[in-house]
């Protein structure tokens, strides 16, 4: 693994699950704080994407969660820890089209189990664990020139 | 092609950014379920959407979306609105279904920002 990275960014959000209304706040903050560090455009798009897929988990599915954001030489890193129902089988959840979600969700167009297919795509590196009845911890890495 | 002609060529009225309209477009993408937005669409591209929610305009913020162009004559809530004006995403309103709004579009040179998805392992 080598030596720890210097953080050159660390910031924290939160998210409050079943707030539709405020899905995508994060990652649109978290896309101009990039933006602004001169992290290039590709980069920022899928952070932001990343982000934002996970941000509609949350409210789709959590109580609350925080978003961790850090951005190191080389990579940006974001982690979304939730406290939730979790997912009972991780393996099912990360096939595409498979998912739980209710009518409120497919209305806001999603729901069709592409959110965390699309983190993983969009991710130079993802994991995920996850705890039924406690929540689901997801870890992305995008690597940056 | 300017938006301006996007504008004419779809007989569509502008809700969000009468200053935009000479923003060049070259590409679009076309669908009212986001996470396929997500998966697919290109910076700089037009979205071709029916759905008209608040996460319509985070997707099109997420993606660098040139503009949104409403179908089937749909209106944005005013919350809508107003986050695209804070975002500073134009939304055009077509009454023109989605099929003939891209149809229109192709014929004048607007392409798809891609034709062919390379896997459609799962997809149903």
């Amino acid at each position: 693994m080598g030596e720890p990275k210097p953080n050159l960014y660390s910031e924290s959000f939160p998210i409050e699950g079943g707030n539709f209304n405020s899905a995508g706040i994060v990652s649109t903050g978290i896309k101009s704080i990039l933006k602004k560090l001169g992290i290039p455009g590709d980069i920022v798009r899928k952070a932001a994407i990343v982000s934002y897929e996970a941000e509609i988990n949350v409210v789709s599915y959590a109580k609350k969660a925080v978003v961790n954001l850090t951005v190191v030489p080389g990579a940006v890193c974001i982690e979304v820890i939730d406290e939730g129902q979790g997912i009972p089988n991780i393996d099912l959840a990360m096939q595409e089209g498979y998912s739980t979600a209710d009518q409120k969700i497919r209305e806001m167009g999603f729901g069709a189990g592409m959110g965390l297919c699309n983190i993983r795509n969009y991710s130079d590196d993802f994991h995920i664990e996850s705890e039924v009845g406690k929540g689901t911890h997801l870890k992305m890495t995008i690597q940056t020139p | 092609m300017k938006l301006s002609e996007v504008k004419d060529i779809l007989d569509a009225e502008i809700i969000v950014g009468e200053d935009c309209l000479d923003l060049e477009v070259h590409t679009a993408f076309g669908a009212d379920l986001m996470s396929d937005v997500l998966a697919f669409a290109k910076a700089g591209s037009l979205l071709l959407t029916g759905l008209t929610n608040t996460q319509v305009i985070r997707t099109a913020n997420v993606l660098d979306i040139a503009a949104i162009i409403l179908v089937r004559g749909k209106k944005p809530s005013s919350e809508t609105i107003a986050l695209a004006s804070e975002l500073k995403i134009p939304i055009l309103t077509t009454k023109y279904i989605l099929f003939e709004t891209a149809g229109r579009l192709y014929m004048k040179g607007i392409v798809g920002c891609l034709s062919k998805v390379e896997n459609t392992s799962g997809r149903t």
